[in-house]
């Protein structure tokens, strides 16, 4: 190759139709893989938030329980 | 805990110290993950000449390799993890363990997929029953048996120990989709990189080829640790050290 060409380079000779795929799969998968714990994390905590208020809730309103 | 076990291991082992030492570390490593992964990439679509039998379609490799290689390595990461749970119940390592399940089968999905788009050019096929690629599908399966385990016990740690067992047994499927291009010959080729002796691959395909596969072990720890604190949260609900931090997440959205 002389110079850089776009062109050329999306064509992959002929296998753009191979290539492309390929490395799209390997993004989606490792994004999604990267993503998701934060998105159970954050569910967790709301939970966790539910449950103390729930709890302070019913120490206000009966002091002598747990 | 085993007195020859040094003092810092201890305690970076302890939830909460575990916690904020994987919260630092984790932005680095994805950092250097994504520049070592840009660079691969440049190097390998880029400044790579094409294959004189195989033309551009062999460009599949920087990444059909580096992540078959991410498939066994955290398989054994995973086994030994497990083996440390079962015999001294550390919660640590039950975590990573468990947490390397998903990104294992991720790396192994990814292979199968790969690999099936760079048979079909070359060898005229998506898929064949090969020694190789049989044993590669039976590796994603350990994974995903590792996990569906994992979550069918009520109790996390109960489910945690079974599916330990399972990851240490599946240990032999590893050697056998390292050397199955060696013991059985058919449509896959044969290991160019190799650590004892010469590779039979030319330079400019073969630094890419390393640096997408310290950019991917980069990626697994980052990916490991972000998996591993959303752990350590949930299995330590209870505690105040998560309670501070839930309540200090709730401030930090207002």
């Amino acid at each position: 190759m002389t110079s850089f060409s776009w062109d050329h380079f999306l064509a992959m000779g002929g296998y753009a139709a191979y290539v492309w795929p390929a490395y799209a799969v390997f993004f989606v998968v490792l994004v999604a893989d990267y993503l998701s714990p934060g998105l159970r994390r954050r569910r967790n905590l709301r939970e966790l938030r539910g449950r103390l208020a729930r709890q302070a809730a019913r120490q206000q309103r009966n002091p002598s329980s747990p | 805990m085993a007195n020859w076990i040094p003092l810092w291991v201890h305690k970076l082992s302890s939830p909460p110290n575990f916690y904020r030492f994987a919260g630092a570390l984790r932005p680095w490593a994805l950092v250097l993950a994504l520049l070592l992964g840009a660079i691969a990439l440049y190097g390998g679509l880029v400044l790579a000449p094409a294959d004189y039998q195989q033309g551009d379609a062999y460009r599949i490799i920087f990444i059909h390799v580096p992540c078959a290689w991410m498939g066994l390595f955290i398989y054994g990461v995973m086994a030994v993890a497990s083996f440390i749970t079962l015999v001294w119940r550390i919660k640590l390592a039950e975590v990573v363990a468990m947490e390397s399940a998903p990104i294992g089968a991720a790396f192994t999905f990814i292979t199968l997929v790969t690999g099936s788009l760079w048979g079909k050019p070359m060898w005229g096929t998506w898929w064949t029953w090969d020694a190789r690629l049989t044993s590669e599908l039976v590796l994603l399966f350990l994974y995903l048996g590792v996990i569906g385990l994992y979550h069918s016990f009520e109790d996390r740690r109960q489910g945690a120990r079974a599916a330990a067992f399972l990851a240490i047994i599946g240990i032999i499927n590893v050697p056998i989709v390292h050397f199955s291009v060696n013991w059985w010959n058919t449509l896959h080729q044969g290991s160019t990189i190799r650590i004892l002796g010469p590779s039979k691959i030319s330079g400019d395909m073969l630094w890419p080829l390393l640096t997408m596969m310290v950019a991917t072990k980069c990626y697994y720890v980052a990916s490991l640790f972000g998996r591993v604190r959303t752990d350590l949260l949930a299995m330590e609900s209870g505690k105040d050290w998560v309670r501070q931090i839930a309540e200090s997440a709730q401030e930090g959205r207002r």
